[in-house]
């Protein structure tokens, strides 16, 4: 077994552009669930959508900062359209109704009657949308290598990409930790608790939730954006499956906390590819092929999933005390 | 403390209740292929000396492999029927060369796909001994078609519109005809056609929403591997038929032996310890979720991604006036029709099914009035398992082939029919099922068809917009 190839792998998984996006898909899904306990289980949709955004209107013909806006307002418009029927009910219809939205979105997005738009199954190629993000980097044209990990600098699957990504993870983590302890995340996490305790004390609880809802949201749009940059968007690659990966890397990481979900993507991915390489290596071919190794990986997500949740619901960073899963 | 007599009457009920099922499935025997499950032959022709080959390469509208259609081959060799594999593509071999007709039978087309020139089908094409001959049939719209456009996506493994198809199966595809006379695309027969196949899909998705209901009615819990317990039926009696040699009415008796097992065995080791350490329902939710990847990936771990087709027979197809009906679905809609009748019988005239309704009303006052309420909760598990993989095997001959995902895509499907029936209510399950079946169906007439859940989901969020308890439920339930 190589063991050094198998490391340098697992390293570069750890900074990867998609761990930076998952991370900030998770830290956007922690404001919703860590801190304002709403159980959104759309983010794949919130992602999609500001893909979507940013990737068809950089295809029109509009600069970069414009296609960041389209993609946040369609998350903004995303969250008030799931927000206003929802908020007011009980947590699962939020989930059943987000969920249901999420896929709205990728059965719309992959319909063949939208190909000039969305690309349809196929989705849109890297190519037509990335030009304006890699014309922004400061850095000349060619490779870079630090330590064992060497990546073009600007080109798809770049430095500059997981610089960007991780600035913004970064940007994100300031962001939560400010708000966790201002007096509008105490509020938030008074919702998170005892939300009748908070309409008590005379709170508007409809318009925090949405707040939440809608910022959170906007960060899964982002994380979107960094998620195709490298890649292609794909509407069938960004399903429910995608929203329950965010879900166990925060669960992983642990809610309500800053650098849970930094820390879960970072395990999620890392590990996963761990387990898959030492496979792919040990097993023999004719025990378990090189897809079946593939779908264990998925399998041992689920059963960590199921495990998390039921034996250390906090997580690894998380506090106990702090988070009752079920305050709804 | 708990009265004997009222545990022999409710496993006699139970054991009732199976009978029934198993009953029904034995209807299954008069369905075409039972008795001799036929192989695919998807072997790819090698041409050589004394063989020539007819080859080609079916792709949908939307560009995918369509797979499980039959091409029949006619001419000096005889007559030879091969089907589309995993890739789209067919060959057949023929020992003879000359002018062989080449006819595509549209009534095994991926839901929704019409030939864009069904003036072109069948063809004849010449075959010369150690040469392939192309034989295509570009999917599609009808070219002269007044802009119907059916071209949803073939079943593709790789993603989830493995279940596109509602009206697969039934040559309702025959409708590019009566279609394109109209000018408009929507006339009386294609209503007619769309609400029968609306009417058989909502009663097999009832057969698979009652238990994801009852549960929900009985222990609070939304079960998002509910879909998981509907793919195990499809995959059992694949596994059965294709595996196995068994006839399909043994596999599917089987099928729901097996899911109804694994209700049993989910409640008894992971469900009731968790009710037990008093795991809240939040956290029991994503539990589900947790289940409903690792059962996916298991399935594809053991089964591949690809559609897996339970009887690869064409099925026949019967008329009634001017609409079409697979002989398959017409049975499996008997089937279903008994079963969800028996089901209704149990709920309110046994005793059993009485304690049932009692739990799933308000568990503390049954609990009570001496009702083993943890009793109830393992026997809705059981049969509501049973009962979705019961719908699961109807859905897999329905829809013409299984997957690792047919569950959950229908899942959210199954989500929007206990929603608008009324969470926890079975009866709300039925008419939750008929109306979205029928609203599936329907909305092909009018949007394209690969969008046709999505307007299924979009009803899903306007129900809990204006009438979050449903049709038949009460407002206390949406807390």
């Amino acid at each position: 077994m190589d063991w050094t190839r198998i490391l340098t792998n697992v390293v570069g998984e750890l900074v990867a552009p998609t761990t930076a996006a998952y991370a900030l898909a998770a830290i956007g899904l922690n404001v919703h669930f860590g801190l304002t306990g709403l159980l959104n289980f759309g983010q794949a949709g919130f992602m999609l959508l500001g893909a979507y955004g940013f990737a068809i209107s950089t295809i029109a013909g509009w600069p970069i900062w414009a296609a960041l806006l389209v993609a946040i307002a369609c998350a903004v418009v995303f969250g008030l359209v799931l927000g206003i029927p929802t908020l007011k009910l009980r947590g699962d219809y939020l989930a059943i109704v987000t969920i249901a939205a999420a896929e709205i979105v990728r059965i719309i997005g992959r319909s063949t009657a939208l190909t000039d738009l969305t690309g349809a199954s196929s989705g849109l190629r890297g190519n037509s949308y990335k030009e304006s993000f890699q014309a922004l980097s400061p850095f000349p044209d060619g490779n870079t290598a630090i330590g064992p990990l060497e990546y073009s600098n600007n080109s798809s699957n770049s430095w500059w990409i997981r610089i960007v990504g991780w600035v913004l993870v970064a940007l994100a983590c300031l962001l939560v930790w400010r708000l966790k302890n201002s007096p509008w995340g105490r509020v938030l996490k008074g919702i998170r608790e005892d939300e009748d305790a908070v309409r008590s004390l005379g709170k508007n609880v409809y318009a925090y939730k949405m707040q939440a809802l809608v910022l959170g949201g906007v960060i899964g749009a982002v994380a979107g954006i960094i998620y195709v940059l490298p890649r292609a968007v794909q509407p069938d690659s960004m399903g429910r499956p995608m929203t329950f990966f965010v879900w166990t890397i925060l669960l992983l990481g642990g809610a309500a906390t800053v650098f849970g979900p930094v820390l879960g993507s970072m395990i999620f991915w890392g590990a996963l590819l761990l387990i898959k390489s030492v496979m792919r290596s040990t097993v023999p071919a004719e025990v378990m092929g090189t897809q079946q190794i593939e779908q264990f990986g998925w399998i041992v997500v689920g059963v960590t999933l199921m495990l998390l949740v039921i034996f250390r619901p906090q997580g690894m960073l998380g506090d106990k005390k702090e988070l009752a899963i079920n305050a709804h | 403390m708990r009265p004997h007599v009222t545990t022999d009457r409710s496993s006699r009920t139970g054991a009732v209740l199976l009978a029934l099922l198993l009953a029904a499935l034995a209807t299954l025997g008069a369905l075409p292929g039972s008795a001799a499950p036929a192989r695919a032959a998807i072997a790819e022709c090698m041409a050589d000396a004394s063989t020539g080959c007819v080859n080609g390469t079916l792709r949908t509208a939307a560009g995918e492999p369509a797979v499980g259609v039959a091409v029949t081959v006619e001419g000096p060799a005889g007559e030879v029927t091969v089907t589309s594999g995993p890739e789209g593509r067919w060959s057949a071999p023929v020992d003879e060369a000359g002018d062989y007709t080449v006819t595509l039978d549209e009534s095994t087309l991926p839901p929704g796909q019409t030939l864009r020139d069904p003036a072109g089908n069948p063809r004849v094409v010449t075959v010369r001994l150690g040469a392939a001959a192309g034989a295509l049939f570009p999917l599609g719209p009808p070219a002269d078609g007044a802009g119907e456009g059916p071209d949803a996506p073939a079943p593709d493994p790789g993603d989830e519109s493995v279940d596109t198809g509602g009206a697969g199966g039934e040559p309702g595809l025959d409708t590019s005809a009566t279609g394109s006379t109209s000018g408009g695309g929507v006339t009386w027969e294609r209503v007619a056609q769309q609400a029968l196949a609306g009417i058989v899909f909502g009663t097999l998705l009832a057969l698979a929403s009652i238990g994801l209901s009852l549960i929900f009615g009985t222990t609070g819990l939304s079960n998002f591997a509910h879909g998981e317990q509907v793919t195990l039926g499809g995959i059992m009696a694949y596994l059965g038929v294709q595996t196995l040699g068994l006839p399909l009415v043994v596999a599917g008796a089987l099928a729901v032996v097996v899911a109804g097992a694994s209700g049993w065995l989910q409640d008894k080791f992971l469900w009731h310890p968790l009710r037990s350490r008093r795991v809240g329902m939040t956290q029991q939710l994503i539990v589900t979720i947790g289940l409903a990847i690792a059962l996916q990936y298991t399935y594809q771990f053991f089964f591949g991604a690809s559609s897996l087709r339970i009887v690869t027979a064409t099925p026949e197809s019967i008329r009634f006036g001017g609409v079409f009906i697979t002989r398959t679905s017409l049975v499996s809609v008997i089937i279903a029709a008994v079963v969800l009748a028996g089901v209704a019988y149990f709920l309110v005239a046994t005793r059993t099914g009485r304690a049932t309704r009692a739990v799933s009303d308000n568990p503390a006052l049954a609990a009570a009035s001496g009702i083993s309420v943890e009793r109830i909760i393992r026997i809705v598990w059981t049969f509501g398992a049973a009962l979705a993989g019961l719908g699961g095997v109807l859905m897999g001959l329905y829809l013409n082939a299984t997957a690792w995902n047919m569950g959950g895509t229908l899942l959210l499907l199954m989500f929007a029919a206990v929603t608008l029936g009324g969470l926890g209510t079975a009866f709300g399950a039925l008419v939750g099922s008929l109306v979205i079946g029928l609203l599936v169906e329907m909305s092909n007439l009018v949007i394209p068809s690969d969008m046709r859940y999505a307007g299924a989901l979009v009803v899903l969020i306007l129900i809990l917009l204006f009438r979050p308890q449903g049709i038949l439920g009460r407002a206390e339930r949406i807390g």
